[in-house]
């Protein structure tokens, strides 16, 4: 048997291959045949997004050491010093001693970082994501065997039940109870979908998970087919994402050939398609009936529900819509079985969660840890602390639809019960950490034009309640609020909250509550004061003709006294 | 790119789009995506051959040239009319925000002399406001055509501009 001592990976996003990652691949390949290395190194390629200056980036494992930025000079230097001597090329590492961007979670390998849980990027940043057989060795496609050959539909059901996973995309439904569904539905054909639309603002663990491990969606699907009784099966990714969209188009490819997916998987009599659908644009489209409106060609406006996707979905048939971060924690839960996966997390909520950090933080970027953590773990740990030591002011969570949580509550656990308790939303995972130069009227604002923008306008509290709530918004930020715009806000947003069609209408004034609740003394400060502590909103001073005005106002006393004199004219 | 299309090239661009995705209802979104990768938007007379192409008995579609234009301008990706040569598609989410990306549009309008949603007289450019990417760890982010750039800062925006030119 060949060993590898060594595996090399080529970033190639679109920015590296611009910047001559393929040339580097090349040569590497070059250089490492010809020092005769090619039997005990691998050579593969790695989607990373991570900082400009940085790229193309190398990264050699086991050592997990990050190259970057790499030039074709450098490739005789790497293969001789490192690969061939097993020294590590010190003048290259420019990026380990300088870390940033979304490549923090790799580092977690060279002991540099705590060590996180991962369960769902198991695999990511460690195997080549084009290579079937990569994934093969790293355990991949194990528990579609155990499940296909030595588990009924009814008994996977019941593991991922007793697991305790919870949808990830937000709302935290329990998985296995949703698989239920869609397995008693009466009707046929069933469907599964993938739901990769993540759109949601400071969300991208779904890439991540896609791009760096793309069979494990696969594998995870064509399980949860077999469970469901489903034949065929969808995956709708956002349209921007290119690099995700090649990758699987390349896994599904690959697996198919192999007989992991289409027509008698694994030598059984169990048949599973997968069919890649790239979105064209719209946040929308990640609300489930809005997506299974899309995938049939539609505008993506949701449904009204009931009657739920499980028994009245995709062409009116039943159909499982799965986060792809649920998705990706199956694979591992029927591997290890059920009682492995609740020892992670808290009571209530069971496993990892992929978190992505970013804002006014040293270190930014995705990491997977049990649930329950804090939020003063992940900025202390993880970010780094603060940038510039600044003061914390907020964490925003789960992206625009989510909470705005003040420092106060940062010692709270997050899991989806405790949070809850605390009148705050998980949501996806996104952490938005600002620091007290963030304004929160000028936050709102931001928030708010996503809402209005994004609002898919089918149902009428929505479409004008966004429009309005901005409105009432950039008039206190430009220092045109009044006090009573306050209330207004409050009682729309609540109105909204009842009337809406959809998750979008209901929780495009979450944030907004939440300042109101937290930072209604800043608001006011805008409005009375028509000053911005954070120095953001731009007040315009009140003009000449402003200031006489308000001096011209006639006082109380003046107006009684006048009405005096002229009674008695 | 977003020159105006001969009848027998949009033609010939549906044909193959059509060999590609079929014609049933869910072909509809997919065709729309090629039409506006290769021309750079949909022009107008494709609603009426589009509608045509996928009106087949076997189906049962009954789309009307309305249904077809009532898809195309719900899906940001999807452009109506023609833009500049580059489109620059800047984040305007909160992510991007907090660390700066106000600036980062200020330098961008500055440099072309545009407003979010213009094109430049000359047809070079356009700027288009745009959600979340999903890049966030390296904000503020925009796409120019498809390369992506992160970590931006107001003074690297001319440079960048510049490798367009």
């Amino acid at each position: 048997m060949k060993v590898i001592r060594s595996l090399v990976l080529v970033s190639n996003d679109p920015r590296s291959v611009e910047l001559g990652a393929e040339e580097v691949f090349r040569a590497l390949h070059a250089e490492i045949r010809s020092q005769g290395l090619h039997d005990q190194v691998r050579i593969g390629t790695i989607g990373v997004v991570g900082e400009q200056q940085h790229l193309p980036l190398v990264m050699v494992y086991p050592e997990a050491v990050a190259y970057g930025p790499v030039t074709l000079d450098d490739v005789h230097l790497i293969v001789e010093e490192h690969l061939l001597k097993g020294q590590i090329v010190m003048s290259l590492l420019r990026f380990l001693q300088e870390p940033a961007g979304e490549l923090a979670w790799l580092r977690t390998r060279s002991g540099a970082l705590p060590v996180q849980q991962r369960i769902v990027l198991e695999r990511a940043g460690i195997i080549d994501p084009y290579s079937l057989d990569d994934y093969l060795l790293h355990n991949g496609y194990t528990a579609l065997g155990k499940a296909l050959t030595s588990m009924t539909p009814e008994q996977i059901i019941d593991e991922v039940d007793q697991s305790g996973l919870q949808g990830r995309g937000g709302a935290g439904f329990p998985t296995g109870r949703k698989w239920g569904f869609v397995r008693a539905a009466p009707s046929h054909p069933k469907y599964i979908i993938a739901n990769a639309d993540e759109s949601e603002p400071g969300t991208y663990k779904d890439r991540l998970i896609i791009e760096g491990d793309p069979f494990s969606l696969i594998e995870a699907m064509t399980i949860a087919a077999y469970a469901v009784g489903a034949n065929e099966g969808f995956i709708y990714i956002r349209g921007e994402y290119r690099l995700a969209y090649q990758r699987l188009e390349n896994a599904i490819r690959l697996a198919e050939e192999h007989g992991l997916l289409g027509d008698a998987i694994f030598g059984t009599d169990f048949t599973f398609h997968i069919h890649l659908h790239a979105g064209a644009g719209a946040y929308i489209c990640g609300e489930e009936t809005a997506l299974i409106e899309s995938l049939e060609g539609k505008r993506g406006q949701p449904r009204a529900r009931p009657p739920y996707p499980p028994s009245y979905g995709l062409w009116g048939k039943p159909t499982l819509v799965n986060n792809v971060e649920t998705l990706a924690n199956i694979p591992a839960i029927i591997r290890h079985g059920s009682e492995w996966y609740r020892q992670f997390g808290t009571p209530s909520s069971r496993g990892t969660k992929v978190y992505t950090i970013m804002g006014n933080v040293n270190f930014t970027g995705a990491i997977e840890a049990p649930l329950g953590i804090t939020l003063r773990e992940v900025i202390e740990i993880y970010g780094k602390g603060m940038k510039h030591g600044r003061r914390l002011k907020l964490v925003q969570t789960g992206g625009s639809s989510g909470s705005i949580v003040p420092a106060s509550l940062q010692d709270t656990p997050m899991d989806f019960e405790s949070w809850r308790k605390a009148g705050a939303s998980l949501g996806s995972g996104a952490l938005l950490i600002c620091d007290e130069r963030t304004c929160v009227v000028d936050l709102a604002k931001v928030l708010l034009q996503f809402f209005r923008f994004e609002s898919c306008a089918k149902c009428t509290p929505c479409r004008t309640g966004t429009q309005r709530l901005y409105q009432i918004v950039d008039a206190i930020s430009k220092g045109h609020g009044a006090l009573a715009d306050l209330d207004e806000l409050q009682q729309l947003g609540k109105d909204m909250e009842l009337l809406s069609n959809c998750g979008l209408g209901q929780t495009a004034s979450v944030a907004l509550r939440d300042i109101l609740k937290h930072f209604r003394d800043e608001v006011e400060e805008h409005i009375l004061e028509r000053k911005c502590r954070a120095g953001v909103c731009r007040i315009p001073a009140l003009s000449p003709y402003e200031i006489a005005a308000a001096a011209a106002t006639p006082s109380q006393a003046a107006i009684e006294e006048f009405e005096g004199s002229t009674e008695s004219v | 790119m977003s020159d105006q299309p001969s009848q027998t090239e949009l033609d010939a661009l549906l044909e193959q789009a059509v060999r590609r995705h079929g014609v049933g209802r869910d072909a509809l979104i997919p065709i729309l995506s090629e039409v506006n990768k290769s021309i750079g938007y949909i022009p107008a007379e494709a609603f009426g051959k589009i509608r045509r192409r996928l009106n087949t008995p076997q189906e049962g579609l009954f789309l009307a040239d309305s249904h077809v234009f009532a898809v195309a301008s719900f899906y940001q990706m999807l452009s109506l009319q023609p833009t500049g040569a580059h489109v620059i598609r800047y984040c305007e989410s909160a992510p991007c925000h907090v660390v700066g990306a106000r600036q980062v549009l200020e330098a961008i309008q500055d440099e072309l002399g545009i407003l979010p949603g213009e094109t430049t007289r000359d047809r070079e450019w356009s700027l288009i406001p745009t959600s979340c990417i999903g890049v966030c760890g390296v904000g503020p982010v925009f796409l120019i055509d498809q390369d992506l750039y992160g970590n931006v800062t107001p003074d690297r925006v001319h440079e960048i501009l510049d490798r367009y030119r």
